[in-house]
């Protein structure tokens, strides 16, 4: 066993007991930070693959934004284990078939002599200066450009649908414009009112 | 001067032979040179954070001390080292790590017990792990990785979870509020603060962070550093990096005159500590990100030819000197926002995150792509 086949069952290890932890726990946000925990490994394998730009895109996106907003929402959940467990039997039948889907499909993948992933050469060594981060970009901004573009807009028409379903404006609700907060002057909202002074009347 | 070091670095290195030999003895000859490169880079990770944990204690003084001054008090000045009343405050951070250090840790009844003790952990780890990738001078720096902004950009965002996580397992509504205050702020800004290194990359063309400070040479000092063509965005990262890191004015998460002390309100002794630590190592690391990105990091910011003309030419040379005295002024600054403005109300915050900052970074992104294609950009390497 090699070094770097010590840290890839390692790594592997981690990912496999905490993504078990994800279906098992029965606290959500437990579950959330193992969920975490998994992409933070991942992540690692990824590297270990010198697919460093993936690998620390991962990170940045599922970890630092992705699964702050989940575990956001989780926390604010009230969460009943009862009421969760009465429609267990009627959803069973479904579940048992996507898992029986995956597992197959796992079987057929892992399974290599179907996949013919013996026949495959690994990737060529790669010197080393190069810089995975430019290749991606190149090949994304010249060769794949259009279905790059696609895709962005695609994402885009999401975020506006999103936003659209959500937004509401309520009546009730006051709205401030920050110019005319800026633009308010102590003269314009305050009357300094002069009294005479008034002798306090003697008993 | 070398003479004079050559028995101590002799001594040093036959004690790493020793520990090289005895590595091989141990854990056999295929896995002695991985075993070696942890060890190596075990102990550069605690060269880089032993002197960070001493600066952020002191760094707790001079803030005490500069706010004092700023509001015309005399800060801290009783606590000594060895009653030399001259050295009067200088022993203050120790005093306060001792106390910190002795104080019972108390659980709240009903919290998460695993991730109330996890949370400061969280809170500190990226805090530190960030450092791996900054330059401190050409030749000093732990991992010279390629990618390097965006991994201090990953890393950093990970920030967010300890504050998180410590807000839920306190089991308090005022942990909880401040927990989500600051969860809300971060993510805001972190976008922002993500458009404003992409305008960097741009500008340096590269994401390691040694070449982006080597862009900035080019022998004309200050004159040649980004600060001067990517203006707004200096001063959008600079805004978004105090966001970030949760201090005054945008110190909601924790907002004593509000909720008391925000997501940390049920720590006590070292468990509080480590908060206090995480937040002023990432204020210092923040500085120094915009150091190396807008200040040209180590370079001096005397241009060559003055450096000649007055006859002091070590004066242009570049250094870790130079790298020290940016990264004091950004901090200092820090410390100078929270003496002179009053805290932002949470919608304002919210404002300035999303309707200024982001549009704004964007438009630059723009604007500086146009001005790259142009004769006008004179950054070009």
């Amino acid at each position: 066993m090699t070094f770097s086949e010590f840290v890839f069952y390692f790594f592997a290890a981690i990912l496999v007991l905490s993504a078990l932890g994800v279906i098992t726990s029965r606290n959500p946000v437990h579950a959330a930070l193992l969920l975490v925990l998994a992409f933070c490994t991942s992540a690692a394998i990824w590297m270990l693959l010198q697919a460093e730009f993936l690998a620390i895109t991962l990170v940045l996106v599922y970890v630092g934004a992705v699964m702050v907003l989940f575990l956001f929402v989780v926390m604010m959940l009230d969460i009943n284990m009862a009421r969760l467990r009465e429609g267990f039997w009627s959803y069973l039948p479904l579940g048992g078939l996507v898992a029986a889907l995956l597992v197959a499909e796992m079987v057929i993948v892992l399974g290599g002599r179907y996949a013919g992933f013996h026949d495959m050469p690994g990737p060529p060594p790669l010197p080393a200066g190069y810089s995975n981060t430019k290749e991606l970009g190149r090949l994304v901004y010249t060769e794949y450009v259009y279905p790059f573009e696609i895709a962005a807009v695609i994402l885009l028409v999401a975020i506006v649908s999103a936003i659209a379903l959500t937004l509401r404006r309520r009546k009730e609700s006051k709205y401030i414009d920050p110019a005319r907060q800026v633009a308010a002057r102590a003269s314009e909202r305050v009357r300094i009112v002069k009294m005479p002074v008034e002798k306090k009347e003697q008993e | 001067m070398s003479t004079l070091l050559a028995p101590i670095v002799n001594l040093g290195n036959w004690l790493w032979g020793l520990l090289a030999a005895a590595v091989v003895w141990v854990v056999g000859q295929e896995f002695a040179p991985a075993v070696m490169l942890t060890i190596e880079t075990l102990l550069l990770i605690v060269c880089i954070v032993a002197p960070l944990m001493g600066a952020v204690a002191y760094l707790t003084l001079w803030e005490r001390k500069l706010i004092g001054w700023m509001q015309i008090r005399i800060g801290p000045n009783r606590v000594t080292f060895f009653g030399i009343p001259w050295l009067g405050g200088l022993a203050q951070p120790v005093a306060d790590g001792l106390k910190l250090l002795v104080k019972e840790i108390i659980v709240p009844t009903g919290s998460s017990k695993l991730l109330f003790i996890l949370a400061p952990i969280m809170a500190i780890t990226p805090a530190l792990a960030a450092w791996a990738v900054v330059p401190f001078s050409p030749e000093l720096i732990l991992a010279n990785i390629d990618a390097g902004l965006l991994y201090v950009m990953a890393i950093t965002s990970m920030g967010v979870y300890g504050i998180i996580i410590a807000g839920w397992a306190s089991n308090s509504k005022y942990a909880f509020l401040g927990a989500m205050r600051s969860a809300a702020q971060m993510v805001s800004y972190e976008l922002a603060m993500g458009f404003a290194l992409v305008c960097v990359l741009m500008a340096a063309q590269s994401l390691n962070l040694g070449d982006i400070v080597r862009m900035q040479e080019g022998g004309w000092g200050f004159l040649g550093w980004f600060w001067i063509p990517l203006f707004p965005i200096f001063l959008v990262y600079l805004i978004s990096g105090v966001a970030e890191t949760n201090r005054a004015p945008f110190d909601v998460a924790e907002g004593e005159s509000e909720i008391v002390a925000g997501f940390h309100v049920e720590y006590s002794g070292m468990a509080f500590a480590i908060f206090f630590l995480a937040e002023y190592a990432n204020m210092i690391l923040i500085s120094t990100m915009a150091s190396i990105m807008f200040l040209g990091g180590w370079l001096s910011p005397v241009p060559a030819a003055l450096a000649e003309a007055i006859g002091l030419p070590w004066l242009a040379a570049g250094n870790f000197g130079w790298l020290l005295v940016k990264l004091f002024l950004v901090v200092s600054s820090f410390l100078w926002f929270r003496a002179t403005f009053p805290r932002y109300r949470y919608d304002q915050i919210m404002r300035l995150g999303w309707k200024v900052f982001l549009p704004l970074t964007i438009a630059y992104i723009v604007v500086l792509g146009a001005w790259m294609q142009t004769p006008l950009w004179i950054w070009w390497k």
